[in-house]
């Protein structure tokens, strides 16, 4: 049953090849009061995830000097807010490092206060 | 990375690999294990690791290795492994030819030409997108037109943009990742249009790499047209009738400079065809047997090679297969032959590998030409009996179905082959 004060969102499921679209209603408190359209557990825990608080990892490159290629992939090593995703890789636009890198070395720390760091995805050796 | 050239090259070896991707390095590091005393694996990049190098987005490694990784982090991790494991990795390399005894021509920056000796091979190429050429689309032919992983390529090694206003054919995984891609590095993605009624790609991507920047998919919809002089400035899209013909009289323009096209992959072939190995037309990869062999002794097949695999995990478990058996018969193993031939029937477009035994497990991949809700496969004999059935959620094009087969399920059948079908339950 929905009333006035009743706002529907939709979710497309990711957890399987099936992609159920799921339903979450919400009253004017913000509240949810049901989440319909799931085949499983996994959906509804995902559409509440998606709904209260949508996180991702944010992969992209940095600008890196003296390496063998110009541009060194990195990755978060934690979710964050979905809504920071492109202001993230704004900041990342601005970084630039020097080869050599290692897997894992730490491209920059707390990344807009999220408390998540930058990593790198590969070694970067210098070139010779 | 890693200087990973060998000291000296040798002139005879156990097992010869084509090929430095997941395919190749997990084939050389199986075949080490396997007893094989001299692996080489030859790659024609700089550095091996194959297109995960330039797969800079996670999702790599959750069935393999049991964690979600990027490209590039599984490339290094199984490239330092096969290393470890005492595999030689010979870079900016290209192996010409391969004669009737195995005797291998090969290409390389440090030696110049070799002729080398090898007991056994394994191919392991991978696959290269087809191109606007390949699906015929008509009109001007300007700069700004790119297959998906060229782009990809430009962008994530070169540190290049393609463009700024970009349209995408096709919605596979690859131009899906791309349109994410390119937005997070201020590109305006105009649209991703698709052919068919259903997206091509995992629902994971149509929600992270469209819905999350509100990048509009069209499906049932392609690209009749492209424009521009020198630069492509705009494409005509139209909608598609049930049988695909695009409806004009419904067509409309889409401004852009840039137009990617990801309209999937094909096995990369050409030594294979130099071999004259018997070549499945539906997936344009070798005919293999149940230990990745192919149609000629002791040359073997892993990978995008042999057909087009979803994920790269179930790459690295058919090279552990491959490498495995072509470790074996260096060392002078010969399993028994396959006594099962496995043919594609109804909603099966293929299946590898295409021969299997009665008395062995077996893992057999199969993609379905049409959509299924629910399912069910079934393998019959050529009397039409069922001799193994199992029930399938839900199956789609895009997502390879994986058969395991536990010995003995397929005994005593009549005849020397099974149809593989999926039909509605």
């Amino acid at each position: 049953m929905t009333d006035d004060e009743t706002t529907t969102y939709a979710y497309l499921c990711i957890g399987c090849p099936l992609g159920c679209r799921l339903e979450v209603d919400e009253d004017d408190q913000g509240d949810i009061i049901e989440i319909r359209g799931s085949s499983c557990r996994k959906g509804d825990r995902y559409a509440k995830q998606e709904h209260t608080d949508p996180r991702r990892n944010v992969t992209t490159t940095v600008a890196i000097s003296g390496g063998i290629w110009p541009r060194l992939p990195v990755k978060t090593n934690g979710e964050i807010p979905k809504d920071q995703v492109l202001e993230a890789c704004e900041e990342l636009r601005r970084v630039r490092v020097q080869a050599p890198v290692k897997m894992g070395d730490v491209v920059l720390d707390n990344l807009l206060g999220t408390g998540c760091a930058v990593i790198a995805t590969r070694d970067m050796p210098a070139i010779d | 990375m890693i200087d990973n050239r060998p000291h000296l090259l040798h002139s005879k070896y156990d097992v010869v690999v084509a090929g430095g991707g997941p395919a190749g390095l997990g084939a050389a590091m199986a075949a080490r294990n396997a007893g094989a005393e001299r692996v080489l694996v030859v790659d024609r990049e700089a550095e091996a690791g194959g297109i995960l190098l330039q797969c800079i987005h996670s999702g790599f490694g959750l069935h393999h290795l049991g964690q979600e990784l990027t490209g590039p982090e599984y490339a290094q991790r199984i490239l330092e492994q096969a290393l470890d494991d005492g595999v030689d990795v010979l870079t900016n390399a290209y192996l010409l030819d391969i004669d009737n005894d195995q005797n291998l021509k090969l290409l390389s920056v440090d030696h110049g030409v070799s002729i080398l000796d090898t007991r056994a091979t394994v191919l392991a190429m991978g696959a290269r997108e087809r191109t606007r050429a390949a699906i015929r689309i008509p009109g001007a032919r300007p700069a700004g037109v790119f297959t998906a992983g060229a782009a990809q390529r430009l962008v994530n090694l070169n540190g290049v943009l393609p463009g700024r206003r970009v349209v995408i054919l096709g919605s596979g995984d690859i131009g899906l990742i791309m349109a994410r891609r390119l937005t997070l590095e201020g590109v305006e993605v105009a649209g991703v249009f698709e052919l068919m009624p259903y997206a091509n790609g995992l629902s994971r991507n149509i929600v992270q790499c469209l819905h999350d920047f509100d990048i509009p998919l069209h499906l049932s919809t392609t690209v009749v047209e492209i424009h521009g002089r020198d630069r492509i400035d705009k494409v005509t899209v139209a909608p598609v009738d049930d049988h695909l013909t695009p409806v004009l009289s419904k067509a409309w323009e889409v401004p852009c400079d840039t137009l990617l096209v990801s309209v999937g992959l094909i096995p990369e072939n050409e030594l294979s065809r130099e071999l004259r190995l018997r070549l499945d037309p539906t997936t344009s990869g070798p005919i293999v047997s149940s230990t990745m062999e192919t149609s000629r002794d002791g040359v073997f097949a892993c990978g995008n090679v042999v057909h087009i695999h979803d994920l790269v995990d179930f790459v690295s478990a058919e090279a552990e297969l491959a490498g495995g058996h072509a470790g074996r018969f260096a060392s002078g193993v010969r399993p028994p032959h396959d006594n099962v031939r496995l043919q594609p029937g109804a909603n099966v477009a293929y299946c590898v590998p295409h021969t299997v035994t009665t008395d062995q497990p077996h893992t057999v991949y199969l993609r379905v030409r049409k959509p299924l809700e629910k399912s069910m496969l079934r393998l019959r004999d050529s009397e039409g009996a069922v001799v193994h059935e199992r029930r399938l959620r839900y199956v789609v094009p895009a997502e390879m179905v994986t058969l395991k087969l536990r010995p003995g399920v397929l005994e005593g059948f009549q005849g020397d082959a099974l149809q593989v079908e999926v039909m509605p339950r």
